[in-house]
């Protein structure tokens, strides 16, 4: 049985970030991961990475930004720790190999973000995530020998002990369908978030929620999971991003008068406000008939306004997507976008080094909720989040490592597991498809759970969640082998997403105010009194999900009404 | 919304049956990709069809296939554009090349790509000292390096290289695209080891035959070949790196051949690259060639008197192009993040 000091389950930039800190701590490592780590969805973020390394900057300055754009709903603790460790993580990014675009006189370019008060987000032409993600695998592979690698390896469960602690996972080598138990001193889940719940959403078709689901099955509390991101320029044709950095070089939101209505919701930021703010305006400018395109139910993103040379340089993905993906050239004519499903703010509830409640289980990235992103994350500073706390995370867990023994996970959970997968096979061909569940899924919490909501959407979007748990428990799949069998990891993937659906149903029903991501119709206005708090949702013993509160941390920024 | 014919090569490890193909039909609007076309079918028919796929937008890389024969992105691929080039209708998905099927559309990437890429030192060796803040470099060379970076490993160069197809060794457009990463980066301490490493490798840089399948397979505008001829002119211009396979001096030979000629002189080609006719290292080749010459004189591919007397000289305007070449003071490199494509650069269309 394969024992570790520390099992990273997710090889994106938390994971790979978190394996390459434990190990240069002496700990042994290995990460797992349910695609090759390239694939990991990391490598979709296209924009930047936010960091107060220029000299006229401070990263007080970047808190305070990051604490309004999160509307006071994150911790301040944990903003002013990614803020004041962000210039030194992107300058080691930096001497590792990232091929980061510079200024005239050789130093580190930056661009102008979302809700950032001064140029900070340091990038690499538009495809940044990617270039972090491959130049971090660089140094996986580098250092091979200290981390070993379980590529294309699917988790199905947490182990813990009889204490409560995690002590492993059990795990599926899709491969060759084999099923083995980890043992492991401390587990770091970093596998990402739930964008797959949603229909359309920019997430990648991986981000089922997998390690979001399989904390809160193991009791640890989820939080914040009402705040969902719909990022303001997603194409209207399939949902795929549009980088905010192309508002950042310049680009204008015009709607069906070629008005670039942000001047009436953020005359001073325009375009550059939080995202929230801008995809609310857009959806409102929409909704009151001003949207362009056939059905109304796009706006205009004008890039033509940045010097041709500098798109081609700088925003060369999005003049591809533009060109492959909608037949525009984003370089002559403007592109037609709408807000999209892009980013869950809330997840597993951790600690600044990313500890949960549950003694030895860690979480960093997306899946992960510290809470740095509040009610709204800015722009680039996902990338930031998850290479501060997964170093963080891995670090810590490291130092946890050398006090104790090597637990032995036992096989229970193992041989409980293999039956679930056999029953899946096993199932008769009467259920529904996993795709159509999926489907309905998708476009349900689309529909209610997305930019605007109330209380009677969302209790419908609840119901219909609880209807296709009990459908997901007979949906059969067709594929009966063991080597690369996605269909039976579909089901199980499937049962992930429900669960963090859900949770994000229940916490949003909780919510009764307007604050960041969540706007509620029916209470419009944000209400410090009684809401400024997190939403911890658990799960109690039937798979109902209770409701519980914890403080927001406030260390030196009160809140104040929050204008751009 | 529109019909289309997909039809899949599928395998399943575990029948023991051959590959067979299997088709179904989609409906799907046209500008919908292949990819979208095949998860419809996975989704509605059959879950059991094989296909990695995660991010649908071009960037994850997992989705390398052959559409019609050719490879690329199943996402990256429109159903129209793909039915246009099918030979019967019906559009042709099969697994990419140069890889071992693992079970239909998915191949075994470690065994040939990652391999590959682990054996070009796959990551920087800092020049030191390490500075406190950033290295302080050239903004067009990061830029420059921005074109190998965009590179996501999908393998479709892979699939199609000519070269790996007979020399499984040959380390391959897409290591070797990677290794100009490192190469044309001015933060890294080993330019020169890691270019006197891959011209003495016997599969190495002067392995690549300049076929361009690599150029046209690769969804990215990465241009592999591209790569692979700069760290060669890197390699015998910067660093006069005269390798043991002799790809170096062949390429000169061919240069000053098409110089004096116009058009390629084979009979003095070979002796050239090893230094000319009567020098020591040119017997022993034209030696071992002779059972290649005698073979083409017999299909007469060449005439005795065309292969020694090769009648052509090169007209001015080959010297022309010799001479604007070699007068500039550096080399022009083209790179698509600088210069954009024709396309890129055609005037705006004027509204009448």
């Amino acid at each position: 049985m394969p024992a570790h000091d520390i099992l990273i389950i997710g090889a994106g930039l938390a994971g790979q970030r978190a394996a390459l800190a434990a190990a240069r701590k002496g700990a042994t490592v290995a990460i797992m991961s349910k695609v090759h780590p390239v694939r990991s969805h990391s490598v979709a973020a296209a924009g930047g990475i936010n960091a107060a390394i220029s000299p006229a900057d401070d990263w007080r300055s970047h808190a305070y930004d990051t604490v309004k754009g999160s509307d006071f709903l994150g911790d301040q603790d944990a903003i002013e720790i990614m803020c004041r460790e962000a210039p030194d993580e992107v300058l080691h990014l930096e001497h590792i190999g990232v091929t980061f675009h510079r200024n005239e006189k050789g130093e580190m370019d930056l661009r102008a973000f979302g809700g950032a008060s001064m140029k900070r987000t340091a990038y690499v032409a538009d495809i940044t995530g990617q270039a972090l993600l491959h130049v971090l695998y660089e140094q996986l592979m580098k250092h091979h020998e200290v981390i070993d690698r379980y590529e294309e390896w699917f988790v199905t469960s947490l182990v813990l002990d009889d204490a409560g602690s995690c002590i492993g996972a059990v795990a599926r080598n899709i491969r060759d369908g084999h099923m083995e138990t980890f043992s492991a001193k401390n587990v770091i889940l970093a596998s990402g978030g739930a964008g797959q719940c949603f229909k359309p959403t920019t997430n990648a078709l991986i981000c089922t929620g997998d390690g979001i689901a399989q904390a809160y099955r193991a009791g640890a509390p989820l939080m914040d999971m009402e705040m969902i991101q719909y990022h303001p320029t997603t194409l209207v044709e399939n949902g795929f991003l549009i980088t905010e950095g192309a508002r950042g070089e310049g680009a204008h939101l015009l709607n069906a008068s070629g008005e670039r209505f942000m001047e009436k919701y953020a005359p001073n930021k325009m375009e550059l406000a939080s995202r929230d703010v801008v995809s609310r305006a857009e959806q409102t400018e929409i909704n009151e008939g001003r949207g362009v395109g056939p059905d109304g139910v796009g706006i205009y993103l004008d890039i033509t306004v940045v010097p041709k040379k500098r798109t081609l340089e700088a925003l060369r993905e999005i003049v591809n997507i533009g060109k492959d993906f909608a037949g525009v050239d984003i370089t002559r004519e403007p592109i037609m976008i709408r807000p999209g499903m892009h980013y869950i703010m809330g997840g597993v509830k951790t600690d600044v080094d990313g500890a949960t409640s549950i003694p030895g289980l860690y979480a960093a990235g997306e899946v992960a909720c510290v809470s740095v992103h509040g009610g709204n994350r800015l722009g680039a500073n996902s990338l930031l989040d998850t290479l501060i706390f997964g170093r963080r995370a891995g670090e810590h867990a490291a130092d946890r490592a050398t006090s104790m023994a090597m637990p032995q996970a036992g096989t229970g959970a193992q041989r409980h597991d293999e039956q679930l997968l056999g029953e899946i096979l096993a199932r008769p061909k009467t259920g529904r498809r996993i795709s159509e569940i999926k489907d309905e899924l998708g476009t349900t919490m689309n529909r209610y759970v997305a930019v605007y909501r109330e209380e009677e959407g969302l209790r419908t979007a609840h119901e219909t969640v609880r209807r296709l748990k009990d459908e997901a428990q007979t949906a059969y799949v067709d594929d009966k082998g063991t080597i690369f069998n996605q269909d039976v990891l579909g089901a199980v993937e499937l049962d992930y997403m429900l669960d963090c659906a859900e949770a994000i149903v229940v916490a949003a029903i909780e919510r009764k105010e307007s604050r960041g991501a969540q706007f509620r119709v029916d209470y419009p206005g944000r209400n410090d009194a009684e809401w400024l708090k997190h939403i911890d949702i658990s799960r109690d013993g039937d798979d109902t999900p209770a409701v519980s509160y914890s403080p927001v941390t406030i260390t030196q920024w009160q809140p104040e009404e929050r204008k751009y | 919304m529109a019909e289309f014919k997909l039809r899949i090569r599928r395998y399943d490890p575990e029948s023991g049956k051959p590959p067979y193909w299997d088709e179904h039909t989609v409906e799907l609007e046209p500008h919908r990709s292949v990819l979208e076309g095949l998860l419809q079918a996975k989704g509605t028919t059959d879950g059991s069809i094989g296909v990695r796929c995660s991010c649908r937008a071009a960037i994850c890389g997992s989705c390398g296939v052959r559409i019609n024969g050719r490879p690329g992105l199943a996402c990256h691929t429109h159903l129209d554009d793909a039915q246009y080039r099918a030979k019967d209708g019906v559009i042709e998905v099969e697994p990419m090349g140069n890889m071992p099927v693992i079970k239909d559309l998915i191949v075994d990437m470690d065994a040939v790509h990652w391999k590959k890429v682990q054996r070009v030192t796959p990551w920087l060796i800092n020049k030191e000292p390490v500075p406190e803040r950033e290295y302080i470099v050239p903004r067009e060379s990061m830029i420059d390096v921005t074109q190998s970076m965009a590179c996501i490993q999908c393998g479709a160069c892979v699939s199609d290289c000519l070269t790996l197809e007979v020399d499984p060794l040959f380390v391959g457009p897409a290591a070797l695209a990677k290794t100009y990463r490192f190469v044309g980066d001015p933060r890294d301490a080993a330019h020169e080891q890691r270019l006197k490493d891959l011209a003495e490798d016997p599969h190495g840089i002067y392995s690549c035959t300049h076929c361009f399948q690599c150029i046209e397979a690769c969804p990215k505008g990465v241009a592999p070949m591209s790569q692979i001829m700069r760290l060669r002119r890197i390699a015998g211009s910067d660093f006069a790196i005269n390798d043991r396979n002799n790809g170096y001096r062949h390429e000169h030979a061919y240069v000053e051949n098409i110089r004096r000629n116009g058009l390629l002189h084979e009979a003095d080609l070979l002796p050239d690259s090893y230094g000319g006719k009567f020098h020591p290292r040119a017997v022993p080749a034209l030696l071992s060639s002779l059972p290649a010459i005698s073979k083409a004189l017999l299909r007469r591919k060449v005439t005795p008197a065309k292969a020694l007397l090769h009648p052509h000289k090169a007209p001015d305007g080959v010297k022309r192009i010799y001479d604007i070449v070699e007068g500039r003071d550096e080399r022009i490199e083209l790179n698509l993040y600088i210069t954009g494509t024709d396309e890129d650069n055609a005037e705006p269309v004027v509204a009448s």
